[in-house]
């Protein structure tokens, strides 16, 4: 009996604003002392009332665009009611049936499975997304003991932090498959900039949703989003922190499961939390499944009615996104996929090479991304730095290749150059007169080319008798002469012409 | 109408003794009774009412301002332990959510 | 009119001073005219707030500290010549729903039996601003749930003008500390009545302004939909300064308008002459015949002013009770949600038992399997029963409705009934339902007892609502029958 896994992602996405998305409260609260960073409105005290943030919508509309969702003209929030003490007025102010965005999907590639006979290699498949919608996030519990009392303690900071929720259809059938939604969601969240999405940190919290059901024919693999049957049960997970932990996670309740199911038993419907020290998921404490959450439009913020137009204008704001960058690079520059995929990788990535191209009027697309991916990526990784944070600029990347061609500077300098300006910021001039790396002068080149030749004529007449290797030598010793300054092309050209 | 007023005391976070329960179970009956009267209504093609004077599209700018001291937010509390808010173990992870 | 050197001379005395004639207006010309000082005004009144207190329980604090400081900053800027605002020294009560930072806020429950709000609701610092000086917080229904003052955890407020009577509710304390000449302006909300209602009760005058007119912010919240601030005034004109004041948008809430300010005062003696008033039919079918007789006399009044008396049907109206206990407490189970003792409070075990059983039915009402049948109905109904007002304002520019059904009744007369009180807010939800403003006058009396009669307009109308009510009340002076203690 062979079963298929069924699998849905809820990606929640903390979106980056200066204020909170109720309050006035400023959001940045990662690392601060607890409870400082809140207001009357976040810590649910009596007669706060709330009052939404535009930025936040806007990003919620944005993410609704990029994903070919509907943008829904008229919209609301909801009350989701529920007791817990990290939410501070008992209930979360949410969206339940009018959220800012409806349907659309992720496009993204895995690797068939090996016995997808005619299916095999790399395919590309449209993800269905369910919705996206807006609400707030809650405080934080940790738990302590104190004086050998267990206690809960609650830090409000985070109450009210706006986040966007975005869940997928339950048509997913690999931990590849999610892994490969869950980065093209982060990469297009980067690309349009409403939030730092990054897992560590906390601004981007992935739950899936497993369940299996039986494949009734085994060698067809559902390519198209076949939602089909689903099974009676889904076990959520939780406390997944990396995208590597998301797959493990998935693939071990996949085995899970066809355990349980291959006994001819139903695994339970629960959330289970993902151990990253055992390697397993446990169940957590058993709640009930299905809350009554007794949603109704929240009274105290008006519904939204947009306009075509102003959707319009929207997405006339909207950056071209990595799918559509990565295909107009392998048309318009024709680059490698490989190249393509690094280069579209990151929005600020993919601007500075097109800049860079642009800046150094010959072109030369792929010898700036050789440069780009062999050079800036590779640095910017080993560093873990963003290019956003550099003072780097695709005029400076491309006045050293000019320099290099003009023969002022050696590639092998302008290699260590580009180094230092990533790390030190400093400018090109700056650095070649630190580096000594200025090329010297023709003249001054003749000059050692011909101070090379009188020292060495036992060399020069072997040469020109036909020992070929002898060449090197002389050219090592105008390198002597030059102190390494010289273009070895340069030198090369200069003294077979000399020796002619 | 009959409630399962302890399944609703539980959903609303509120401990009630047997006795109020019979007694809430009986007059939030008859509430009940009196308010279903709305059926006499046909309300198909009504559409219901958001903000009762029209208001729509309400928001703010992204300005973030000051929040209120730590002493201020922990002022009422009844516990607090390093300017946490302290309670009683809670087991479980993250709520319902 | 005693003259305003009588006045003066009662202050000079200070012993038993009579201030029962007092207004906003008349206080406001003393001050301005530096013939009273605002600390003699305070200090008179919160001697007479601590004295009539233990008998009439309408404050739970009285703020004489505050109360002195305020007073003597209004004394300061007059020395100093500045200009100041009409409310300038004028004693106020606040409703306890209202946050009032550094001073204690109940909401008359035990649940905040000790909280002390860190900020100020944003209508009290409007008043703040205004420089009006504050006498204390007034009892009322724990959590605004009851229109008699005899929910409250803090004890029954009683009726000045027979302490054997309720003085309405759930501004109970409001209506009580005003009529009883503890306080010269009180404030209040009006979720289903709950100042109309006290205000006819208490021969007062009572505004309920159109949804969105007044901030909510920092104000305890009952039903966020439903929820409206006001005040009761003695007097039609004090009643307009207050709006002047406290009026306007708020960033802080959502849901207030940006319908342009006016100035409430303004033309408020333009009379009624040319004016369409309706009388719904159905708000006088089965009626009280005492009340009924007084409000047809006041209709006969307003008549012989020059209005022009049309009848009117809002056939919707036998469905507001319903309507409203489906609406209101869905609301309120979800806005009592926060007090959970944890970062404020006592546990909510301290709940009375009228916001118990509020909190259960409207859990109920919003839960799996029945939110369609009870609460998104009654949102559907509650939109035809505003197109009955719309509709009505189409015929007449306003109506004339009474408040009550029954005149002030006895204390414990309806306490173990709650269906029955419910009822006896027929004539006061469908306002709050349609969102729509209402002023409460003083009709007439019935064997010494107060019968209140409400002005209703479309959004925003405030102002006509006060020349209306300013005619009948020139005409009939009623506010100058004081309560006998």
């Amino acid at each position: 009996m062979k079963y298929e896994p069924v699998i849905g992602l809820e990606i929640h996405i903390e979106l980056s604003s200066k204020s909170k998305m109720f309050c006035s409260c400023s959001a940045d609260y990662f690392g601060a002392d607890p409870n400082t960073h809140t207001c009357p409105v976040c810590l649910g005290l009596p007669g706060a009332l709330p009052v939404a943030n535009t930025i936040v919508i806007e990003s919620a509309q944005k993410l609704g665009l990029a994903i070919h969702g509907e943008n829904l003209l008229s919209s609301k929030f909801d009350r989701k009611n529920y007791f817990y003490p990290d939410l501070a007025k008992g209930f979360q102010i949410s969206q339940y049936q009018e959220p800012f965005s409806l349907g659309g999907w992720i496009e993204i590639e895995v690797e068939s499975p090996a016995d997808a006979g005619a299916l095999a290699g790399r395919q590309s498949r449209k993800i269905e997304v369910t919705r996206a919608h807006l609400e707030e996030d809650t405080g934080k519990v940790a738990h302590a003991t104190i004086n050998g009392r267990k206690v809960s303690l609650i830090d409000f900071n985070r109450s009210g932090v706006p986040l966007l929720e975005i869940v997928s259809e339950p048509v997913m059938h690999s931990s590849e498959e999610a892994k490969a939604y869950a980065q093209k969601l982060q990469q297009i969240v980067r690309y349009i900039g409403i939030s730092a999405c990054d897992m560590e940190k906390g601004s981007m919290r992935i739950e899936p949703n497993v369940s299996l059901r039986k494949v009734s024919n085994v060698s067809k693999v559902s390519k198209g989003s076949n939602v089909g049957e689903l099974p009676a049960y889904k076990v959520e997970l939780k406390n997944i922190n990396s995208f590597r932990f998301a797959q493990k996670a998935i693939e071990y309740e996949i085995l899970r499961q066809t355990e349980i199911l291959e006994k001819g038993e139903t695994p339970a419907l629960e959330t289970r939390g993902w151990d990253e020290v055992k390697n397993r998921t446990f169940s957590q404490r058993s709640k009930e499944m299905a809350h009554d959450y007794r949603y109704f439009p929240e009274p105290d913020l008006p519904p939204y009615l947009f306009t075509e137009d102003y959707i319009a204008k929207l997405k006339s704001q909207m950056p071209e996104l990595p799918n559509e960058k990565f295909k107009r690079f392998k048309d318009q520059y024709q680059l490698s996929k490989y190249d393509c995929l690094l280069l579209t990788s990151d929005l600020d990535l993919a601007e500075f090479f097109e800049s860079t191209v642009k800046a150094y009027e010959k072109g030369e697309p792929k010898r700036i991304a050789n440069w780009i991916i062999g050079e800036l990526l590779r640095r910017l990784n080993e560093t873990q730095t963003r290019l956003a944070d550099l003072n780097l600029l695709p005029a400076s990347l491309a006045e050293l290749l000019l320099l290099t061609d003009e023969g002022k500077i050696t590639t092998v300098s302008a290699k260590e150059i580009f180094e230092k300006m990533i790390t030190s910021n400093k400018n090109i001039q700056e650095l070649i007169k630190e580096m000594g790396a200025e090329t010297i002068s023709a003249d001054k080149l003749a000059e050692a080319i011909d101070l090379a030749v009188k020292l060495n004529p036992d060399a020069v007449a072997q040469y020109k008798a036909g020992k070929e290797q002898v060449f090197g030598f002389l050219v090592g010793q105008v390198q002597r002469q030059t102190q390494g300054k010289a273009d070895p092309k340069a030198v090369a050209d200069l003294l077979k012409q000399k020796l002619k | 109408m009959k409630i399962d007023i302890g399944h609703v005391a539980k959903l609303a976070n509120l401990k009630l003794t047997s006795s109020e329960e019979k007694t809430y179970e009986k007059q939030l009956g008859e509430v009940l009774n009196y308010v279903s009267k709305l059926n006499e209504l046909n309300t198909d093609k009504v559409e219901t009412i958001s903000n009762i004077t029209g208001m729509v599209n309400v928001s703010r700018g992204d300005e973030a301002k000051p929040s209120l001291s730590q002493e201020d937010a922990l002022k009422n509390a009844p516990k607090v332990h390093n300017g946490f808010f302290e309670v009683d173990a809670i087991f479980g992870e993250n709520g319902p959510e | 009119m005693k003259s305003k050197g009588n006045i003066c001379a009662r202050f000079r005395r200070m012993k038993n001073p009579n201030l029962s004639d007092l207004t906003i207006k008349e206080v406001g010309e003393l001050i301005a005219g530096k013939q009273i000082k605002a600390t003699d005004l305070a200090k008179a009144y919160l001697d007479r707030a601590e004295k009539l207190n233990r008998k009439l329980n309408a404050y739970i604090t009285i703020c004489g500290e505050m109360a002195l400081a305020q007073a003597e900053k209004v004394d300061d800027l007059m020395a100093d010549n500045q200009k100041l605002s009409p409310l300038a020294g004028i004693p106020f009560g606040l409703k306890d729903n209202f946050l009032t930072n550094g001073i204690r806020t109940t909401a008359a429950s035990k649940v905040l039996e000790d909280y002390i709000p860190v900020y100020d609701a944003t209508t009290v610092s409007r008043l703040k601003d205004a420089n009006a000086v504050f006498i204390g917080k007034t009892n009322h229904d724990a959590w605004a749930h009851g229109a008699s003052g005899e929910n409250s955890d803090f004890g029954n407020t009683l009726n000045p003008y027979d302490t054997g009577r309720v003085p309405g509710g759930s501004s109970s304390g409001s209506a009580a500390a005003l009529a009883a000449d503890m306080c010269i302006a009180a404030t209040g909300t009006d979720t289903g009545g709950s100042i109309r209602q006290p205000s006819g009760f208490c021969n007062l005058v009572g505004l309920k302004p159109t949804y969105g007119r007044v901030s909510r912010y920092g104000i305890i919240a009952m039903a966020s939909s439903l929820d409206t601030v006001g005040h009761l005034t003695k007097t039609v004109y004090d009643s307009a300064l207050i709006l002047n004041t406290t009026a306007g948008l708020d960033e802080m809430d959502a849901t207030t308008s940006p319908e342009a300010l006016v100035d409430y005062t303004d033309g408020i003696e333009s009379g009624v002459r040319g004016l369409k008033i309706g009388l719904p039919k159905e708000y006088f079918a089965g009626l009280n015949p005492d009340i009924k007789k007084v409000i047809m006399d006041a209709t006969k009044k307003l008549e012989s002013l020059g209005a022009q008396i049309v009848d009117i049907s809002l056939p919707h109206t036998e469905y507001g009770v319903a309507t409203y206990y489906i609406i209101q407490p869905s609301e309120v189970s979800s806005n009592l949600a926060r007090y959970d003792g944890i970062r404020f409070g006592n546990p909510r075990t301290a709940f009375g038992s009228e916001a118990k059983r509020r909190i259960i039915l409207g859990t109920f009402t919003l839960s799996s399997g029945y939110y369609d049948a009870y609460y998104l109905k009654a949102m559907k109904v509650r939109r035809l029963i505003r197109e009955d007002f719309i509709k009505s304002f189409t015929k007449v520019d306003c109506l004339l409705a009474p408040v009550s059904p029954t005149l002030p009744f006895k204390i414990g007369e309806k306490v173990n009934d709650p269906l029955q009180m419910y009822l006896a807010d027929a004539y006061t939800v469908n306002i709050n339902l349609a969102g729509v403003p209402s002023l409460v006058i003083p009709a007439g009396f019935i064997d010494g007892l107060p019968v209140g009669m409400q002005i209703i307009g479309p959004d925003f109308t405030e102002k006509q609502l006060y020349q209306v009510g300013y005619a009948y009340e020139q005409e009939t002076q009623l506010y100058k029958e004081r309560p006998k203690l």
